[in-house]
């Protein structure tokens, strides 16, 4: 590996004083992803006939990234991960995927993810399990699954994610990465295979917090094919990023990162918990005050399953498209529409699917909605309010992302079922997702070898502040810019 | 013992006035080449995101306010999950009661048999439309066309007594929906769709009790208004029989059924414990707008005027019976016509009779509409212009009338190259009248000024000699008088 490791910054200088060539830059990414799909099985799609453009003031041009596989991409298959998608070949790109493209963005590969974003393992894709490359027995989490798998073992500086529940930010923890989703609208969804439409997140993985700046600086802005999209041009989260938190007010939430809540904590999690808090002391070190907070512990066990109710609502509804009559592959045989369609969803989907399907379908009936889908939707607005409030008082929530390192390919793979003590340390990023706050996780130590991560989310619109003091406490720990062991 | 027929419509029209569809980019115009106007959101690709199309709000507000409706604070969509294959999506984006749509609660006055009938209006929602399916013997062929056309549902309460009523009701409101310019509300097209729902009640009870009210029988897709009085008719008669045959139980039961054109039946579908459940819920991709007070002044002061306020203008204005009004008012652009007529200075009596005789009859003839038709108002003008300056006489000006459809030629060049132009100038007639008059010594001494018809002769001689340009009543004047003196 001689360029892929680098930050976009160097490969942009070294691009622009002829040091290396696009081309080149190419190659090597290239190489690198037949390499890790041979390892950890990070890709749906390389695309090896990828060209070169001209190099210009862009710092994104000229450079490889991977695009996650639940993005449209004009000619290029993009499967959602879903055997429902197999063999189809989009005419038409995303919005953010276009952007990349203007900014001269290479795309080399499209990534594997749990099955249209709903799983947060990576090991229910239609092409197999992805593998962690810090370690090949445990899993990447998902559901962006290949975009951290890859960019963590250095096979270009970044790729795009989605993120619905913690699609984003959990992976990249799980792999030491950087995760960061902005303010919901700020990239257009336009193009993004939906998982949840209210919920539904675009954002990058990346191995720095400038790179997240600068690639999300790429990808947002508003689109008239996207009516919940924003106009941000007035925000530059590169620019944003001083370095300077001096005065900048954080806070934790005691239900959540306390030990005494985890009676039965694994040494794994204490671990994990006990690096947070030294991370707490960091922020303090760096000129930040951080306060302890408390908030309603039954609204915050609440979470979990609220996620359940509106994402898989939203997702039975939003996949009512996969029919197999327009696009994908058409079941024959049958003598009437019904059995046709039956069949493909049959066939096409994942027993993890379906069994969501079921669930969202069960709580959107009317004589169940106002039990399950309308009380969701108001402990939802609960949760964002609870959380507003603390915006009110501090510029961003620090809170540790999941139970511990990643999990081991052998635990349950449907993370809807979860254990009821840390189900809220494991799930609280979909508070991100609720308020459609910006949210990005940064790595912050290891813990039995793997690493860990912490997250750091602030209120709607105020993306340039939450990156900025990323971008502080990354400088003051050592895990900037890390590849993944295994894969060195 | 007689019945009361309680009947209500869902009144289904096509505003086929906008630019666009009402979710999608794609051209909203009638075409008989299939799957012309799409794009991707019309065929739900993967990734694609609805576009409130403002022009249809403001289209479905302005029907709301001439409805008498109340309008809401804030737009909400809804989707309403089912599988057909002409949905392409899996649910349609439509509008339930709570939260409320473009309008509800207001009612309408309409004339039924020269009285004046209200019914009430439950609400008026703002649609897409489905795909048009054509079944053929063994295959269904789909056109996308229609999917996303923005559609107008009406939902009336259940105030008919009769097909008449019904059937008045809705030529009132395709004439409304005409002036209003949202729709050519032409069914021929498919842009008016009916369900019906019929129930008969003993007469000798209270109408105002639900308790008293009949069986509801909802008959879906009539989509002619004859249909809708022969479908109200046959199960006012079919549910008749079967309280008179003691099978009311039985026979009548809450169901949904079809219009069977061919057998002018209506047949049984689905009964309601088969009710489909449409798992409603608010569109996340559309956030919810606010209508200010500024916008809903501005369309309402933009409500143009309607036929029933413009029937009044002919009868007081511009002296027109009644009969001729309503006749002229009835389709908005034979109105157009006439009144374009009216504006170049024609007298409205006279263009009123051209307009309502020969005209219409003309269209109804040849069965096509005013927009097919070749003569314009300019031309109507100029033939009436013509026939009362008396250049042509007012039988020429018919056959001038059938060349110009027939030639498409202007009436103007149709005189002039046919040599048409009478002669009306005194001086050139007399020359001819004495020439007669010279020429025919023995005629004039058997001319008796008693017998009116003795003057058709000498008339003749005149016509002959001009090729029968001759002004018929100067001629006639100016000879009367010299065989009147010469014989005294």
């Amino acid at each position: 590996m001689k360029y892929m490791n680098k930050s976009i910054e160097e490969l942009h200088e070294l691009l622009k004083n002829g040091e290396v060539t696009s081309k080149e830059l190419i190659e090597e990414s290239l190489e690198l992803s037949h390499e890790v799909q041979d390892k950890y099985n990070a890709f749906v799609t390389i695309l090896d006939d990828a060209k070169e453009v001209p190099i210009t003031d862009n710092l994104l041009s000229g450079i490889p990234c991977g695009i996650k596989d639940n993005y449209s991409t004009k000619g290029i298959l993009s499967t959602g991960s879903s055997n429902t998608l197999k063999d189809y070949v989009p005419f038409f790109d995303a919005t953010a995927y276009t952007k990349l493209k203007d900014a001269g963005a290479i795309m080399v590969n499209k990534t594997v993810m749990d099955e249209f974003g709903m799983g947060g393992t990576g090991t229910t894709g239609h092409t197999g399990v992805v593998l962690n490359p810090w370690d090949k027995t445990r899993m990447c989490a998902g559901s962006s699954a290949g975009s951290a798998c890859a960019v963590a073992a250095g096979v270009y500086p970044y790729a795009t994610g989605s993120d619905t529940g913690d699609s984003i930010r959990k992976p990249a923890a799980y792999c030491g990465i950087v995760g960061y989703k902005p303010t919901y609208g700020m990239i257009s969804r336009y193009g993004l295979f939906p998982f949840a439409s209210s919920l539904d997140h675009l954002g990058v993985l990346t191995r720095s917090v400038k790179d997240a700046a600068i690639v999300v600086d790429n990808m947002k802005g508003i689109d008239k094919n996207d009516m919940t999209s924003w106009d941000s041009s007035n925000i530059n989260l590169t620019k944003a990023l001083t370095g300077d938190v001096k005065g900048k007010k954080l806070c934790f939430v005691r239900e959540i990162t306390d030990l005494d809540n985890y009676k039965n904590a694994s040494p794994e999690l204490k671990a994990h918990l006990e690096n947070y808090y030294k991370v707490l002391e960091k922020c303090k070190e760096l000129g930040m005050e951080v306060d302890e907070v408390s908030v309603d512990r039954t609204l915050l066990n609440a979470s979990a399953s609220v996620y359940v109710v509106i994402s898989c609502a939203e997702a039975t509804s939003n996949m009512s498209n996969l029919t197999g009559i327009i696009f994908g592959p058409r079941s024959e045989g049958f003598d009437n529409w019904i059995d046709m369609v039956k069949d493909y969803r049959t066939k096409g989907f994942s027993s993890l699917i379906k069994r969501r399907f079921v669930i969202g379908s069960y709580v959107l009936q009317s004589q169940n909605q106002e039990r399950y889908f309308r009380n969701a939707q108001r402990v939802r607005r609960l949760l964002v309010d609870a959380w507003k409030d603390l915006f009110k008082k501090y510029d961003a929530v620090i809170l540790p992302v999941g139970i511990g390192p990643a999990k081991h390919l052998d635990a349950d793979k449907d993370m809807l079922s979860n254990d009821l003590e840390t189900v809220t340390l494991d799930e609280h990023l979909q508070i991100g997702n609720y308020g459609g706050f910006p949210s990005i996780t940064i790595p912050d130590g290891f813990v039995d070898g793997m690493p860990v991560g912490v997250n750091i989310t602030g209120n709607c619109y105020d993306d340039e502040n939450v990156l900025n003091i990323a971008y502080a406490l990354e400088g003051a720990m050592e895990y900037k810019n890390q590849i993944a062991k295994e894969a060195e | 013992m007689g019945y009361i027929a309680m009947i209500g419509l869902e009144m289904h029209c096509e505003a086929s006035e906008t630019n666009t569809k009402v979710f999608s980019g794609a051209r909203n115009s009638y075409s008989v080449t299939p799957n012309e106007n799409i794009r991707p959101v019309d065929m739900a690709f993967p990734g694609i995101l609805p576009v409130v199309n403002k022009e249809a709000v403001r289209m479905a507000l302005m029907a709301s306010m001439v409805l008498n409706c109340k309008q809401p604070k804030y737009m909400y969509f809804e989707r309403k999950n089912y599988y057909y294959p002409d949905l392409p999506k899996g649910y349609q984006l439509t509008q339930e009661t709570k939260p409320i749509p473009v309008g509800i609660y207001g009612y309408v006055d309409y004339e039924c048999n020269g009285d004046t009938k209200r019914v009430r209006v439950n609400n008026l929602h703002l649609e897409e439309d489905a795909a048009s399916s054509d079944h053929l013997y063994d295959t269904t062929i789909i056109d996308y066309n229609r999917a996303g056309v923005p559609l107008l549902e009406l939902v009336t309460e259940p105030d008919f007594r009769s097909a008449d009523e019904a059937v008045a009701f809705l030529e009132h409101m395709r004439t409304v929906y005409q002036y209003l310019g949202i729709s050519e509300a032409d069914s021929k097209k498919g842009q008016i769709r009916c369900d019906v729902n019929i129930s008969i009640m003993d007469e000798s009870l209270d109408p105002e009790e639900p308790s008293n009210w009949g069986t509801k029988v909802e008959v879906k897709n009539v989509n002619s208004f004859g249909g809708v009085r022969d479908c109200i008719n046959y199960e006012i008669k079919r549910q008749t029989k079967a309280k008179e045959e003691g099978t009311y139980d039985t026979d009548v039961i809450q169901q949904t059924r079809r219009w069977d054109e061919e057998s002018g039946t209506t047949i049984g579908m689905r009964s309601k414990v088969d009710a489909i459940d449409y798992k409603y819920f608010v569109e996340p991709n559309i956030p919810k707008f606010k209508l200010t007070d500024e916008w809903l002044d501005e369309i309402r002061k933009s409500i143009p005027e309607l036929a029933y306020d413009r029937k009044n203008r002919y009868i007081n204005e511009y002296g027109l019976s009644e009969y001729d009004s309503n006749i002229l008012v009835k389709e908005k652009k034979i109105s157009d016509f006439f009144e374009d007529t009216v504006k170049l200075g024609t007298d409205p009596k006279e263009a009123c009779n051209w307009v309502n005789g020969m005209i219409l009859s003309y269209l109804n003839y040849n069965m096509i509409t005013i927009d097919e038709f070749y003569m314009t108002p300019d031309m109507l003008h100029d033939l009436i212009k013509l026939i009362d300056d008396k250049t042509i006489s007012s039988k020429q000006g018919k056959e001038v009338f059938a060349k110009c459809l027939e030639e498409k030629k202007e009436p103007v060049s149709i005189v002039k190259d046919e040599g048409m132009m009478q002669i009306t100038d005194e001086s050139s007639i007399e020359a001819i009248v004495d020439e007669v008059l010279a020429e025919q010594a023995e005629a004039i001494k058997t001319y008796d000024p008693a017998n009116p018809k003795a003057l058709d002769y000498f008339i003749g001689q005149v016509m002959k000699k001009t090729r029968g340009k001759a002004n018929p009543s100067t001629a006639y004047k100016m000879m009367k008088e010299k065989l009147d003196n010469m014989t005294k």
